[in-house]
C-alpha cells in the first residue's frame, strides 16, 4: 500500500502570554492509501494540533517550528494559503466532536452542503444537489429530501454528525480526518458512527485518520494507530500488534486504566502522576517521571522511535534491551 | 441489609416553555415511574444514554428536584413529604459529585472554602477545628495541606475531582450520588479516581449511588445496577449477572456498542439502528419498540412492567422469561 | 467550516489580576489611558494644592481679568468674569469624575445584585425585577436622567440621584445574564445540596462572577456618564453657578466660542481626554475578559 500522507519531524509552539508552548515535539507517523489510522491520546498530548496542522487550520499563536507534512506527494506547509483552501474540503476534509457547532444554523442542510460542493467542484447547481443528496444517502440519512431543507437544530446529534460526514466526503476527498468524532454521541449512536466510518472508507477508498481519546474505539476501528504523549509519537503500529504486544510503558498504563469486565472489586492499575505541562521543556523521555520502569538513562536522553517488529516502533530504551 | 434508599412509583414532567400560543403544553417525561431500592453500603450503578433520566433521578433522590410525583424514602423518612425549609439537616446525610470537576467548584474561592463551606453552613465544628478537618479531608482524598490556598483552576481536573470528593465527605453523609464522576478524567486520572472511592466506600462505609454512561466504569464498581431508557427502569440485577447475561434486548443492545480495547476479530459491535426517540412523545406501549429487534405487535400495546425474573433480576420485557 | 478551541491548550483562560495589570502595562494606548485616569483622580483630590487660583477654581471672581485670552498668568485664558480657566478646570474634576465614580459604584452596588437574584431565583422574582428594569431600559438614559433630575430639582446630589436611578438597570441585565449561566453550573448545585442559603448562594458564588463583566461595562460607562453629567450641567440641572463644572463651563463658553474660544475649549477637551480614556481602557477589559468577541 503507497503513503497517502507523511508527517516527519513536526514540531508546533503555542505563544502565550506565560511564554512559550512547545506542544509538539517531533511527531513522524505515515498514513496509507485505504486505512483507517488512529492517533490516540489523552487530554495535552497534541492530537488535536496535530490534526488541525495537517489542514493547517492552526489559531494565529500557534507556529511550526519544524517538519514536512507530505500530502500525495507535495508539502503542505510550502503550499500558499489560496491552495491550501483547494485541499482543505476538496483532497481533505475533516469532521469535529462537536457537529452542533460545525453547522450554521441559519442555513438548511442542503445549502450549506450545496456551497460547499460547488466551492470544490466544477458541478452546477442541480448537479451539486444531486451529489448532496447522493452523498447524504451514503452516510444512511433516511427521507432525504426532508434533511436537505431540514435546519441543523431539527436534526439529533447522530444524525449531525451524519450530516458533517456526507459534507465532508462531498467533495470525494481522499483523506478524511475525524477529530472525536463520537465523543458527544451516546455508545449506540457512536458505534452506529464508527461502522459507518467504516463503510465509507471501503465504499469510497480513501483513508481517514481517527483521533480520539478512547482506545476501545480505535481498537475496534483502526488498521494502525499512533500513541501520543506529550506532543512525541509513544509508540505506532498495527492496531493489533499495539493492543496485543504493547512496547511503551505508557501505552500498556493506559489498557490497564481501563476497567475490564472480571476487574470488578479489584484495584486498578493507575498511572500516578499527572501529563507534563510543557514537555517542550523537558529533557529526557517525557514519561519517565510517571514511569514504574525509568532508569537512569531515560531522565538524560530522549529515545528516538525503536523498531520492535516489523512495522511496529515505540521510544522507550526498553524495546532496545528486548531486541 | 436495611435499604438506606427506598425510590417509589417516582416521575418529573417537566413542562417545555412557550407553547401558549398553540394552547397546548409539552412535556418533557424525564422519568416516568421508577421504583428502586438502594441497600445500605451498596454501590448502585445507574446506566443509561443521555435523555434516559438517570441524572434527574439522581437529583430526586437528594430533593435537588421536586419530583411530580411518587415518594423518596431516605433512612425511613419520607423526603418528598417534609417541607423544604426543613431538609437542611438531612442534607447532611446525602451529598453529590459531579462530571465535571472544575465547574463543580465556585471558581473564586480557595480549596480551603470551598471545602469548609458544607462545615460552617451546618456549623457542626467550632472555628478553630475547622481547618484540621479540612487537612484531614484533604489527605483523605489523596492531597495535602499544600493545597489549602490554590484556587479550582491552578489544579489539574483529576485533583479537582478530589476536593469535590472532599467536600461531599466533609459532613460525614450516608449516602453519595456520584454523577458521571469520571467521565471528563483522562483513562489514567479516572482509574486513580474510582481506586480513591473504592477505597473511602470500604473506610468509612459509604452508599454510593453511581450514574455513569460509561458501563465499563459502571460493571467494575458496582454491586448492583439499573438500566434506564426514556425515562423508565429496563432491567435491575446484580451487577456482574447482568454483564454476564443482560436479559433486556436494549441491555443487550447497550452492552454490545460498548467498543472494548482488545482486539479480537470475532467481536464485531453490535449496531443498534434508530435514534433514541424524543422523551416529549415517548412511544406508546413498550419504550424501546421502536428500536427493538425482537418488538411484535403487543409490544406497541402494552408496556411491559419491571418485573422479577430469576430471583433477584427484574427485567421490564414480555419476553423475557 | 469552523474551528473549535483548543481546549487542551487552554491555559490562558485563568486571568488573575496580575495577569490583568500586565497586559494592560504592555499596551502603550492603554496604559496611557491608564495613567491619564489616575493623573485626573489625583488632580481633583488634590485640586486646591495644583490650581494656580483655588478660590477663583471655586467661583470668585475676579472683575480685572475679565475674558483674559490665555497668558503667562492665565494658562487657559479667563471667562467672562475673570476666573482662571485652568483653576476652573481642575476643580471642576472633582464633580466632573468624583460624582460619576460615585454615581457608577452606588448603581452596581444597586443592580448587580438584584440581577444575581433574578438570575438565580427565576420565576416570577425575574419577571418582577427584569420588568422593572425593561421599564427604565425603555428609555434612553439620558434623557430619563434628565427628567428625573427635573423632577428632583436643580443640584449635583440630584442630578447623580437620578443618573444612578437611569443606570443601575444595565448592571442588573449583566448580572443577570452570568446568575443564569450560573444557575446550572455545578458548584452552585453542590452548594444547595449542601444546604447552603440561598443568600450565601448569591453573594459567595454568584456576585463574585460577575465581577469582570461588570468592571468592562462600568470602565466604559464612566465615559458615558461624564457626558451625561456634563449634559445635565449644560442644562442647568447639575452642578449650580458658580461651582466649577466641566459641562457647565462648555455651556457658558458657548456663546463665546468665536472669539474667547479658550473658555470653552479647554474643559470641553478635558472632558474628551477622560471620556477617551475610559473607553480605551474599557476596551483592553474586554479583550482580557471576554477575548472570544475579538478573535
Amino acid at each position: 500500500m503507497s503513503v497517502l500522507l507523511e508527517v516527519k519531524d513536526l514540531n508546533l509552539e503555542f505563544k502565550t502570554s506565560r511564554g512559550v508552548l512547545k506542544a509538539l515535539n517531533g511527531i513522524t507517523f505515515e498514513v496509507r492509501r485505504g486505512e483507517v489510522f488512529g492517533i490516540v491520546g489523552e487530554t495535552g498530548c497534541g492530537k488535536t494540533v496535530t490534526g488541525l496542522s495537517i489542514l493547517r487550520l492552526l489559531p494565529r499563536s500557534a507556529k511550526i517550528t519544524k517538519g514536512m507534512i507530505k500530502f500525495d506527494g507535495i508539502n503542505l506547509l510550502d503550499l500558499p494559503p489560496s491552495e491550501m483552501e483547494q485541499v482543505r474540503g476538496g483532497k481533505a476534509a475533516m469532521i469535529f466532536q462537536d457537529p452542533s457547532s460545525s453547522l450554521n444554523p441559519v442555513f438548511t442542510i442542503g445549502s450549506q452542503l450545496v456551497r460547499v460542493i460547488r466551492q470544490h467542484t466544477e458541478l452546477n447547481a442541480k448537479q451539486a444537489e444531486a451529489r448532496a443528496s447522493e452523498t447524504l444517502d451514503a452516510v444512511g440519512l433516511p427521507d432525504i429530501k426532508r434533511i436537505m431543507t431540514s435546519y441543523p437544530h431539527q436534526l439529533s446529534g447522530g444524525q449531525q454528525q451524519r450530516v458533517m460526514i456526507a459534507m465532508a466526503l462531498s467533495c470525494r476527498p481522499q483523506l478524511l480526518l475525524a477529530d472525536e468524532p463520537t465523543t458527544a454521541l451516546d455508545v449506540t449512536i457512536q458505534a452506529q458512527i464508527l461502522k459507518l466510518l467504516r463503510d465509507l472508507q471501503k465504499q469510497f477508498d480513501i483513508s481517514v485518520i481517527l483521533i480520539t481519546h478512547n482506545l476501545g474505539v480505535v481498537a475496534q476501528t483502526c488498521d494502525r494507530l499512533a500513541v501520543l504523549y506529550a506532543g512525541r509519537v509513544a509508540e505506532i503500529g498495527s492496531t493489533h500488534d499495539i493492543f496485543n504486544n504493547p512496547q511503551h510503558p505508557y501505552t500498556r498504563g493506559l489498557m490497564n486504566a481501563i476497567p475490564k469486565p472480571g476487574s470488578r472489586g479489584k484495584k486498578m492499575a493507575a498511572i500516578p502522576g499527572t501529563v507534563p505541562s510543557n514537555p517542550g521543556e523537558m529533557t529526557g523521555c517525557p514519561f519517565a517521571p510517571r514511569c514504574e520502569f525509568a532508569f537512569e538513562r531515560c531522565s538524560m536522553e530522549t529515545p528516538a522511535l525503536l523498531k520492535a517488529s516489523e512495522g511496529h516502533l515505540a521510544s522507550c530504551f526498553l524495546v532496545e534491551h528486548a531486541g | 441489609m436495611t435499604n438506606l434508599i427506598e425510590v417509589h412509583s417516582l416521575k418529573k414532567h417537566f413542562r417545555l416553555p412557550g407553547g401558549w400560543l398553540s394552547g397546548e403544553t409539552k412535556h418533557v417525561y424525564a422519568v416516568d415511574g421508577v421504583d428502586l431500592s438502594i441497600a445500605s453500603g451498596e454501590t448502585f450503578g445507574l446506566v443509561g444514554e443521555s435523555g434516559c433520566g438517570k441524572t434527574t433521578l439522581g437529583r430526586m433522590i437528594l430533593r435537588l428536584i421536586e419530583p411530580t410525583s411518587g415518594k423518596v424514602i431516605f433512612d425511613g423518612k419520607d423526603i418528598t413529604a417534609i417541607e423544604k425549609s426543613r431538609m437542611k439537616p438531612i442534607r447532611r446525610e446525602m451529598q453529590i459529585v459531579f462530571q465535571n470537576p472544575l465547574s463543580s467548584l465556585s471558581p473564586r474561592l480557595r480549596v480551603e472554602q470551598i471545602i469548609a463551606e458544607p462545615l460552617t453552613t451546618h456549623g457542626i465544628l467550632s472555628k478553630e477545628r475547622i481547618r484540621p478537618r479540612v487537612i484531614e479531608l484533604l489527605e483523605q482524598v489523596g492531597l495535602g495541606r499544600q493545597h489549602l490556598d490554590r484556587f479550582p483552576h491552578e489544579m489539574s481536573g483529576g485533583q479537582c475531582q478530589r476536593v469535590a470528593v472532599a467536600r461531599a465527605l466533609a459532613l460525614n453523609p450516608k449516602l453519595i450520588v456520584l454523577d458521571e464522576p469520571t467521565s471528563a478524567l483522562d483513562v489514567s486520572v479516572q482509574a486513580q479516581i474510582i481506586n480513591l472511592l473504592d477505597e473511602l466506600k470500604k473506610t468509612l462505609g459509604l452508599t454510593y449511588l453511581f450514574i455513569s454512561h460509561d458501563l465499563n466504569v459502571v460493571q467494575h464498581i458496582s454491586d448492583r445496577i439499573g438500566v434506564m431508557y426514556l425515562g423508565k427502569l429496563v432491567e435491575v440485577g446484580d451487577a456482574q449477572d447482568v454483564f454476564d447475561e443482560p436479559l433486556h434486548p436494549y441491555t443487550q443492545a447497550l452492552f454490545g456498542a460498548i467498543p472494548m480495547p482488545v482486539v479480537d476479530t470475532k467481536r464485531e459491535l453490535k449496531v443498534l439502528e434508530g435514534n433514541v426517540p424524543s422523551p416529549v412523545n415517548p412511544p406508546s406501549g413498550c419504550r424501546f419498540h421502536t428500536r427493538c429487534p425482537i418488538a411484535q405487535k403487543m409490544c406497541q400495546e402494552t408496556e411491559p412492567a419491571l418485573r422479577p425474573v430469576r430471583g433477584a433480576r427484574q427485567a421490564a420485557c414480555h419476553f423475557v422469561e | 467550516m469552523t474551528i473549535p478551541a483548543i481546549p487542551t491548550l487552554d491555559i490562558e483562560s485563568t486571568r488573575t489580576w496580575r495577569h490583568v495589570v500586565s497586559v494592560i502595562v504592555r499596551d502603550p494606548l492603554s496604559l496611557a489611558s491608564l495613567i491619564i485616569i489616575v493623573a485626573f483622580i489625583l488632580m481633583a483630590v488634590f485640586a486646591n494644592q495644583i490650581a494656580p487660583y483655588p478660590e477663583q477654581g471655586a467661583g470668585k471672581t475676579n472683575a480685572a481679568n475679565t475674558m483674559a485670552p490665555p497668558s503667562a498668568d492665565n494658562l487657559f485664558g479667563a471667562d467672562k468674569l475673570g476666573r482662571d480657566v485652568l483653576s476652573r478646570v481642575i476643580v471642576g474634576a472633582r464633580s466632573a469624575l468624583i460624582i460619576p465614580i460615585f454615581v457608577v459604584v452606588f448603581a452596581v452596588l444597586l443592580g448587580a445584585p438584584l440581577g444575581a437574584l433574578a438570575g438565580y431565583k427565576g420565576g416570577w422574582v425575574d419577571e418582577v425585577i427584569m420588568r422593572i428594569t425593561d421599564l427604565f431600559l425603555a428609555f434612553p438614559s439620558l434623557l430619563l436622567a434628565m427628567a428625573i433630575a427635573f423632577a428632583l430639582g436643580r443640584g449635583l446630589d440630584k442630578a447623580a440621584i437620578a443618573l444612578i436611578i437611569s443606570w443601575w438597570p444595565w448592571y442588573t441585565r449583566i448580572a443577570r445574564g452570568v446568575a443564569v449561566g450560573l444557575r446550572e453550573r455545578y458548584f452552585v448545585e453542590a452548594a444547595q445540596a449542601a444546604g447552603v442559603s440561598d443568600a450565601v448562594i448569591i453573594f459567595r458564588h454568584i456576585l463574585p462572577n460577575t465581577i469582570s463583566p461588570i468592571l468592562v461595562q462600568a470602565t466604559v460607562d464612566m465615559g458615558t456618564v461624564i457626558l451625561a453629567m456634563g449634559g445635565l450641567a449644560f442644562l442647568g440641572l447639575g452642578t449650580q453657578p458658580p461651582a466649577p463644572d466641566w459641562g457647565l463651563m462648555v455651556s457658558e463658553g458657548r456663546t463665546y466660542m468665536l472669539n474667547q474660544w479658550w473658555i470653552a475649549t479647554y474643559p470641553g477637551l478635558a472632558i474628551f481626554i477622560v471620556v477617551l480614556a475610559f473607553n480605551l481602557l474599557g476596551d483592553t477589559l474586554r479583550d482580557i475578559f471576554d477575548p472570544r468577541q475579538y478573535r
